[in-house]
């Protein structure tokens, strides 16, 4: 295997299991040799993970990161609590089986699964040596009411208690360009809370210094410009094959990724990447873009395509994925140990592949949860990715005469029921517009809602 | 033979009656609908003399064949009956005993003079078909959503649309209250002694009584051939054979033909009638059988902490949602095809089809004394869709006319009433407007709260000549538990 390089380790693994099917085969009944393996899917590597060094602390970190967004929850039933609580040893479990098989960059923010993230991330990693993984978390100070120097500090110091650790390896003001240049004066410009950070940096509780960024442009540029003067170590930018060229055509408020990444990679900042994967929406693609990456790779995962488009780009220190379940992980970690950078011709399919979808009017939901909870009950991103799934699946037809409609209607309303109780779905909407400035891919949100409220409507009254 | 077909008969009578009302996705009543509107009393109220007439008939032809194969609640005594004759030494348990005429005309007298009076709880107590009504959606078709979720979450977890999960809740607890007391009171007596209620209380019962001792065909005792075992006596549900006097009092006899196949002389047959006259029981002393006791009012409250909308600082997690309350409203809401109040109220049974095919949890019966578990609208769970005529489809007694759901858009039952205390706009400073936004007659309008400020909290203004009462305002309003917009009913229905 070592001795060729051209022959992957997937493929060394098949020729092996095929060779080995054979010689038993052969042993046993001697007759002509039959090609016959057990299953394609092979062995997770463990200790082939692909790392990138950061050039200003030196870093050696994981291609893939560990998103701690997405936690797995448990219902409120099952707590025993009465409030929905997260999975821990289910967390504990994903982060063991993460930093084993070379994952070492842990994502995380006091704002994260209803405030309980930071506090899981801490319990699962404490048990594991302080040197062996990297921890990112956020200042979180959304709210105009932890604007104020004392709230943000409050905010800050609580993230060292809530991870138990003495320094921080990388933290991120968070969400800078959601609501305008005024929130990022207000959160961190006026209140002189980025020069404290830079203080702290100094004094070496916070090893790199960085920030995420949605929304207004100018917030970015403003940042950026400022270089020389706060030195930033990274910066963490959502950047995937469809948001490359296509961020802003999907919404005219967002800025394509291959501007940010350019002007990142211009002044030798390491990136960050977050969604890549467009909260699932990039492996839950319509059938016949599955069947297009499919046909190109039969044996790939849908999403590895998204991940291996990130990674493919030399400036970016680790890709985020925010991993639920097992099969989520090790799918990425196949992907990224190592590493098989997307050639031209395949960088080239993929652009073909995004431009495909944008004919799909799917809703740009990255089910981050940001805009919850919805003060009037709604589940917001379960109506979302109700109609977006619906989509994917051609179940979308408002046509009664349509031989499908029958079908498309039951699934679609008997789906709806069951994905969002009727108290929380979009005919009760008030159009508040609360919601819509947490919005990092700034959905109109009641706009959409409405949209789909009158489709219901309408599915409701032509049977 | 005759007791098979018999049998035979009342099993599909009774699968499809209680069907109906287990039935929530409305597709049974196409086919079984009938069955409903071949019920004595349900007939006579929508005036469908044909049916009337019909079952006249056939009862003269046949007795009261009624009673023991179209009316559910019979079939269901029955079957209680059946399970109360298990064993072998049960199994001639029954005696004869002499009819209690006192009781019954009373009792029916009683049971005519709130028909006229228009005492329609009084009516729908007693009333036959209307009591398995209850049985069955109180207490069977819970029953039968439960069964139905259970599959709804397998097939959820199948990825299959076969089934959905429906609610299952308390619609009235005085009417679930009746149920359950109906239902054990009837199947200790049917236990115990077969027909007991069909031969004492039940109106319909007397009635078809009056008309089956004159029916051409019926069971006949040959004396010659009785050896006065007395096996018929002991097997007669009805209690109405005298077999030392070798007389059945047809007035009472079922024509169960149970009888027939107890007999082992082969002495009793079913044919025509001869011509000696024959002599009827005569009644006993009256008995005063308590058969039913009633709670009513009772009402369920459950205070809950008030959740104001919470300031947003995580990511995540939904906001707690209060229950609805019912709002108190002045004039009763009732479905469009009921024309009103009063024509509801003479005309319904109580039955509770309506209320168990309603798909959107609006109808629930009754808790007022007078219209006791007749059906009535609220809006709490759901709201009155335009595209939904589904209880004016079921009703078998003209209570709720049909109507196509193009009438219906534009039958007013009620009308809207503006809140100004609950109005998020005013109480919350949020922009709203969803009352507005999903009137289906365009009723409502959103203005702005100071007429001399454009920029003020908009409220809503409803145009009352256009609104229907449908609910859907009052439904959506986000207010809770109280709506900010709530529906006020017509004592008379009209068409706008």
């Amino acid at each position: 295997m070592k001795t060729d390089k051209k022959i992957t380790r997937r493929e060394f693994l098949k020729r092996l299991g095929a060779g080995a099917a054979v010689t038993s085969a052969a042993l046993a009944t001697g007759c002509t040799p039959k090609r016959a393996t057990t299953a394609s899917l092979n062995e997770v590597p463990s200790g082939g993970m692909t790392y990138r060094t950061n050039p200003t602390s030196g870093d050696r970190v994981s291609l893939l990161g560990f998103g701690m967004m997405r936690l797995p929850m448990v219902s409120a039933r099952e707590s025993g609590t009465g409030e929905e609580a997260i999975d821990q040893p289910m967390v504990n479990e994903l982060v063991d089986y993460a930093l084993a098989h070379g994952v070492n960059y842990f994502d995380t923010s006091p704002a994260y699964c209803q405030g309980l993230s930071e506090r899981a991330t801490g319990t699962a990693l404490k048990r594991h040596p302080r040197s062996e993984y990297f921890i990112a978390t956020k200042l979180s100070n959304f709210s105009p009411d932890t604007w104020s120097r004392a709230a943000s500090m409050q905010m800050y110091r609580n993230s060292f208690k809530e991870l138990q650790v003495d320094y921080i390896d990388y933290l991120l003001l968070h969400g800078i360009g959601m609501g305008g240049m005024e929130a990022l004066r207000g959160r961190y410009l006026d209140n002189g809370m980025l020069d404290f950070l830079v203080g702290e940096r100094k004094a070496g509780r916070i090893r790199n210094l960085g920030f995420s960024y949605h929304g207004d442009i100018e917030a970015f540029d403003c940042l950026l410009s400022r270089h020389d003067e706060y030195k930033w170590d990274f910066a963490q930018i959502q950047l995937n094959y469809l948001d490359w060229k296509y961020a802003k055509q999907i919404n005219s408020r967002n800025t394509d990724a291959e501007y940010l990444y350019g002007e990142l990679s211009k002044r030798g900042i390491p990136a960050v990447i977050m969604e890549p994967l467009l909260g699932g929406r990039l492996s839950n693609v319509p059938d016949n873009i599955v069947a297009r990456l499919k046909q190109r790779a039969p044996e790939r995962s849908v999403a590895s395509w998204a991940f291996r488009f990130a990674g493919s780009f030399p400036g970016v220190l680790t890709v985020l994925s925010g991993m639920r379940v097992m099969e989520h992980l090790q799918d990425n970690l196949r992907t990224y140990s190592p590493l098989q950078p997307l050639t031209d011709d395949e960088l080239g399919f993929l652009q073909q592949t995004a431009t495909l979808m944008m004919q799909y009017e799917t809703i740009p939901c990255n089910d981050c949860k940001y805009c919850m909870p919805c003060p009037y009950g709604l589940d917001i991103p379960a109506i979302l990715l109700h109609y977006n799934k619906c989509l994917n699946e051609g179940a979308i037809i408002d046509d009664p005469q349509d031989s499908a409609y029958r079908r498309a209607r039951r699934a679609y309303l008997i789906g709806y029921d069951r994905s969002v109780p009727k108290l929380r779905q979009a005919s009760h909407c008030i159009g508040c517009n609360q919601c819509s400035p947490h919005c990092p891919q700034r959905i109109d949100i009641p706009h959409e809602l409405r949209r789909i409220d009158a489709y219901v409507e309408k599915l409701k009254r032509n049977k | 033979m005759l007791r098979k077909l018999r049998i035979v008969l009342a099993a599909l009578f009774f699968a499809a009656v209680t069907l109906l009302f287990l039935d929530f996705t409305g597709t049974l009543h196409g086919w079984l609908g009938w069955t409903a509107r071949i019920q004595f009393l349900p007939a006579l109220l929508a005036l469908n003399f044909g049916v009337v007439l019909l079952l006249v008939a056939l009862t003269l032809l046949f007795g009261r064949l009624y009673c023991s194969v179209i009316c559910p609640l019979g079939v269901m005594q029955d079957i209680a009956a059946w399970f109360g004759r298990r064993g072998k030494r049960r199994k001639f348990r029954y005696a004869y005993s002499p009819a209690k005429n006192g009781l019954r005309y009373g009792v029916l007298a009683l049971f005519v003079l709130a028909l006229v009076a228009g005492v329609g709880s009084f009516v729908a107590l007693l009333a036959p078909y209307s009591a398995y009504g209850r049985i069955a959606s109180n207490l069977f078709a819970p029953i039968c959503r439960w069964g139905n979720n259970l599959l709804a979450w397998f097939a959820e977890r199948a990825d299959s649309y076969a089934f959905y999960s429906t609610d299952v809740w308390l619609r009235s607890l005085p009417t679930f209250l009746i149920a359950l007391a109906t239902f054990v009171v009837l199947v200790v007596l049917a236990w115990r002694n077969g027909r007991t209620y069909c031969n004492t209380i039940c109106p319909v019962g007397t009635v078809l009584g009056l008309l089956s001792r004159y029916s051409l065909f019926r069971p006949v005792i040959d004396t010659d051939k009785c050896n006065g075992c007395t096996r018929c006596s002991r097997r007669c549900k009805a209690a109405c054979i005298d077999a030392k006097r070798h007389t059945i009092d047809y007035s009472r006899c079922v024509v169960c033909m149970d009888c027939l196949d107890a007999c082992a002389q082969g002495a009793i047959s079913y044919r025509r009638r001869t011509k000696q006259p024959v002599a009827d029981a005569v009644a006993g002393s009256a008995v005063d059988v308590s058969r039913r006791h009633f709670l009513t009012g009772a009402a369920l409250l459950a205070g809950a902490a008030a959740a104001k909308a919470q300031e947003k600082r995580v990511d995540g997690g939904l906001a707690v949602i209060l229950d609805k309350k019912v709002p108190h409203r002045a004039t009763p809401v009732v479905p469009p095809g009921a024309q009103g109040l009063s024509h509801l109220a003479r005309h319904c049974t109580g039955c509770q089809l309506c209320v168990a095919a309603c798909p959107n949890g609006v109808l629930r019966p009754s808790t007022r004394l007078e219209v006791l578990m007749q059906p009535e609208s609220s809006y709490e769970r759901g709201y009155c869709r335009p595209e939904c005529t589904k209880c004016s489809e079921v009703c078998p007694a003209g209570a709720i006319f049909r109507i196509t759901p193009e009438e219906k858009s534009a039958i007013r039952i009620g009308r809207a009433v503006w809140v100004r205390e609950n109005c998020i706009p005013l109480t919350d400073g949020v922009s709203c407007g969803n009352c507005a936004r999903h009137c289906p007659t365009g009723a409502i309008r959103m203005v702005p709260s100071d007429a001399a400020n454009p920029d003020a909290p908009k409220i809503p203004v409803v145009n009352e000549e256009r609104c229907i009462g449908c609910g859907a305002c009052e439904h959506l309003c986000p207010a809770r538990p109280f709506s900010a917009i709530y529906v006020e009913g017509d004592r008379v229905h009209r068409t706008i």
